[in-house]
């Protein structure tokens, strides 16, 4: 499996004008390997993982790119052929806020074989709900549950457990844990952390939190007014960060065992109307220079496999 | 009493806040034999709760949803009644009045449900300084208005007096609760999970500002949040709350550098870090099940049935607070 999103556009059509969410974007995951989409609130990266799913909501239209999945097309794809080939069988989601993604008065077992009917056309069998149950931890009596009878951890694994019944080959998870306590969130990203072994399954992980996405991403692409900023391994992302807002990203980010001032970035993101010329971070960055304003630029390679897209960077 | 210990220790101070043995209980609806027996269930949201707060100072409560800090949050605001314990202000037992009020005012969580979308900035700014009869004049209020905005950083200020909220980002949004604290010069501000609906990125711009509002105003803050990393950056001294009653408390360094009791263990280790060295790694969390209901506490010590090293004892008898050193006390059989 191999997932390669090239040059991919999403624009939301309003009344006042076009909102460029996803804006030439390109990615790569790779089979049993995990990615990170990292970005502030309306950087695009929701707009970015349901464009992957065919299910932008309307005015969004897509405008560009190409998205293909081993060699085939996605965009290509009728709706009905997407849906009946690729969603959930082979690409499926983890919603954000698991306490809002399960149907209130279904049974979590009708719930978890509404895949099948939906996309196999087949009834599906109890037997793999309950292996699915109890892949993610759960036991298989949560079956005859309704989502009420749910702790939020507890709900959380059901929505996996959905996400994994047709045996996917990438999962999308939009911000995971985001609702969870601390504690169930750990229990959760240990629960991914144990997929990510047992099965030989992809993950993109999309949120704005850098403590979350470094402990399962192995790549990592940070996201800013519906562009990639810097993309590379985990590693040179947290230790070696070259775009300044991934930097200031970081500098923000609090920790519980240093004693370091908090930074912050000054101003607020773009409208994505009319983003601002140039590099769209250069009215809240401290490095900008007047190159910043006219050109955009463009990601250049700094080492194997590590791109940042910034002209301090020539 | 542990309280006394920390005052001792802080000799020449009286505490701008007191808060003692708080409890807060809210009843359950009855069956039919409990009515006609006259016994009452309750969920015991905060259960004998303590703290102080001095002038100039920020006391940070953390704990997972449902543990009573918001209710210990809004009892200080006396928007519930304790059933019991005291709330002393300024040495006094407080009372509802609008005098009281205005010395205490809370943050929000949410900026986007805690302003009126239909007022304007000033019309916002302007009903705290209304209710409380400050200001004579239009005019004079429009000043307080513009010196309020300037304190929070909302300038040029003309530019943000007749805009609605929906015209204002999140951060902007947040700026205007604190600045409707501000406008009254309260003595104590409860801010509760106040950067927790905003971006990483503006977050710590946020805390920033009300350091920075708290120095120069001597404030005080009573910092309610289930964000550990924040509120160790933020406060002076934390409590640690689990199903209504305080398991830990001292100085924000002390318990987090070093933490005494099981549950407080717990919540730091589940505390995600961006150390990519550890990517993929299961992380230890050494704590069972999940929280039990407030309605029907378990005997002993709380915690006992979530508790790696739960003893005999610890169904049987709840654990006192012990003295640690440097007021740092903590609830456990172990200790």
């Amino acid at each position: 499996m191999m997932l390669s999103v090239e040059d991919y556009k999403v624009y939301y059509y309003t009344s006042d004008g076009a909102v460029k969410a996803v804006d030439g974007v390109s990615l790569k995951v790779k089979k049993g390997h995990s990615i990170g989409v990292i970005g502030e609130s309306g950087c695009g990266k929701s707009t970015l993982a349901f464009g992957m799913l065919n299910l932008i909501p309307r005015p969004g239209k897509i405008a560009g790119g190409k998205i293909f999945l081993d060699n085939i097309d996605l965009l290509s794809l009728s709706p009905e052929e997407f849906r009946k080939d690729i969603r959930w069988k082979r690409i499926s989601m983890v919603f954000q806020g698991a306490m809002n993604a399960l149907n209130p008065v279904y049974k979590v077992g009708y719930q978890l074989l509404e895949p099948f009917l939906d996309h196999l056309g087949t009834e599906g069998d109890e037997e793999k709900v309950a292996k699915s149950l109890e892949l993610v931890g759960l036991d298989r009596e949560v079956m005859n549950r309704y989502p009420h009878e749910l702790s939020g951890g507890m709900k959380q694994r059901a929505v996996i457990a959905m996400a994994l019944i047709l045996n996917p080959s990438l999962v999308i998870a939009d911000e995971p844990t985001t609702a969870l306590d601390v504690i169930v969130q750990a229990q959760i990203m240990n629960l991914f952390k144990k997929l990510k072994r047992a099965l030989d399954i992809s993950f993109i992980f999309i949120t704005h939190d850098l403590s979350i996405e470094a402990e399962v991403a192995e790549d990592i692409y940070v996201m800013y007014a519906g562009k990639i900023v810097e993309k590379g391994s985990n590693f040179e992302i947290y230790k070696n960060p070259k775009h300044p807002y991934t930097q200031m990203l970081l500098a923000a980010t609090p920790r519980l065992h240093e004693e370091k001032k908090l930074e912050f970035i000054p101003g607020i993101p773009p409208d994505l109307i009319s983003p601002p010329e140039g590099c769209r971070f250069h009215p809240r960055c401290p490095h900008a220079m007047s190159i910043c304003k006219q050109k955009e630029p463009r990601l250049i390679e700094i080492e194997g496999n590590h791109w940042a897209a910034c002209h301090l960077l020539r | 009493m542990p309280s006394l210990e920390v005052k001792n220790k802080m000799k020449n101070m009286t505490a701008l806040l007191e808060v003692h043995d708080l409890k807060v209980y809210f009843p359950l609806r009855r069956s039919t034999s409990e009515f006609f027996r006259g016994t009452h269930k309750y969920a015991k949201a905060v259960d004998g709760a303590f703290f102080e707060i001095f002038e100039n100072d920020a006391f940070g409560l953390i704990g997972e949803s449902g543990c009573g800090k918001t209710t210990t949050g809004k009892a200080v605001m006396k928007l519930v009644n304790p059933v019991s314990g005291s709330i002393r202000f300024e040495g006094k037992e407080t009372s509802d009045g609008l005098d009281y009020r205005k010395k205490v005012q809370m943050i929000f969580q949410d900026p986007y449900a805690s302003l009126n979308p239909r007022f304007r900035i000033k019309e916002i700014l302007e009903e705290p300084l209304l209710i409380h009869k400050i200001g004579k004049s239009r005019r004079e209020r429009l000043e307080l208005i513009k010196g309020a905005l300037e304190e929070v950083k909302l300038s040029p200020v003309e530019e943000y007096l007749n805009r609605f909220p929906h015209m204002l980002s999140g951060g902007q949004r947040q700026r205007v609760g604190v600045a409707r604290t501000l406008i009254l010069q309260p003595e104590l501000v409860v801010a509760d999970e106040p950067v927790s609906m905003l971006d990483l990125s503006i977050r710590a711009e946020m805390l920033q500002l009300m350091k920075d509002l708290q120095k120069k105003h001597r404030l005080s803050y009573l910092y309610i949040s289930h964000d550990i990393s924040t509120t160790k950056y933020f406060t002076d001294r934390i409590a640690v709350m689990y199903l209504g009653k305080i398991v830990e408390t001292g100085k924000s360094k002390d318990v987090i550098e070093n933490p005494k009791h099981p549950y407080t263990k717990a919540l730091l280790s589940a505390v995600p870090e961006p150390i990519p060295e550890r990517i993929n790694e299961i992380k230890q969390i050494p704590i069972k099940g999940e929280v039990t209901s407030a309605t029907n506490l378990p005997p002993g010590c709380r915690f006992h049935p979530r508790c790696p090293y739960a003893m005999d004892i610890c169904k049987k008898e709840e654990p006192q607070y012990r003295e640690l050193g440097r007021g740092h006390l903590a609830a456990c059989h172990l200790l």
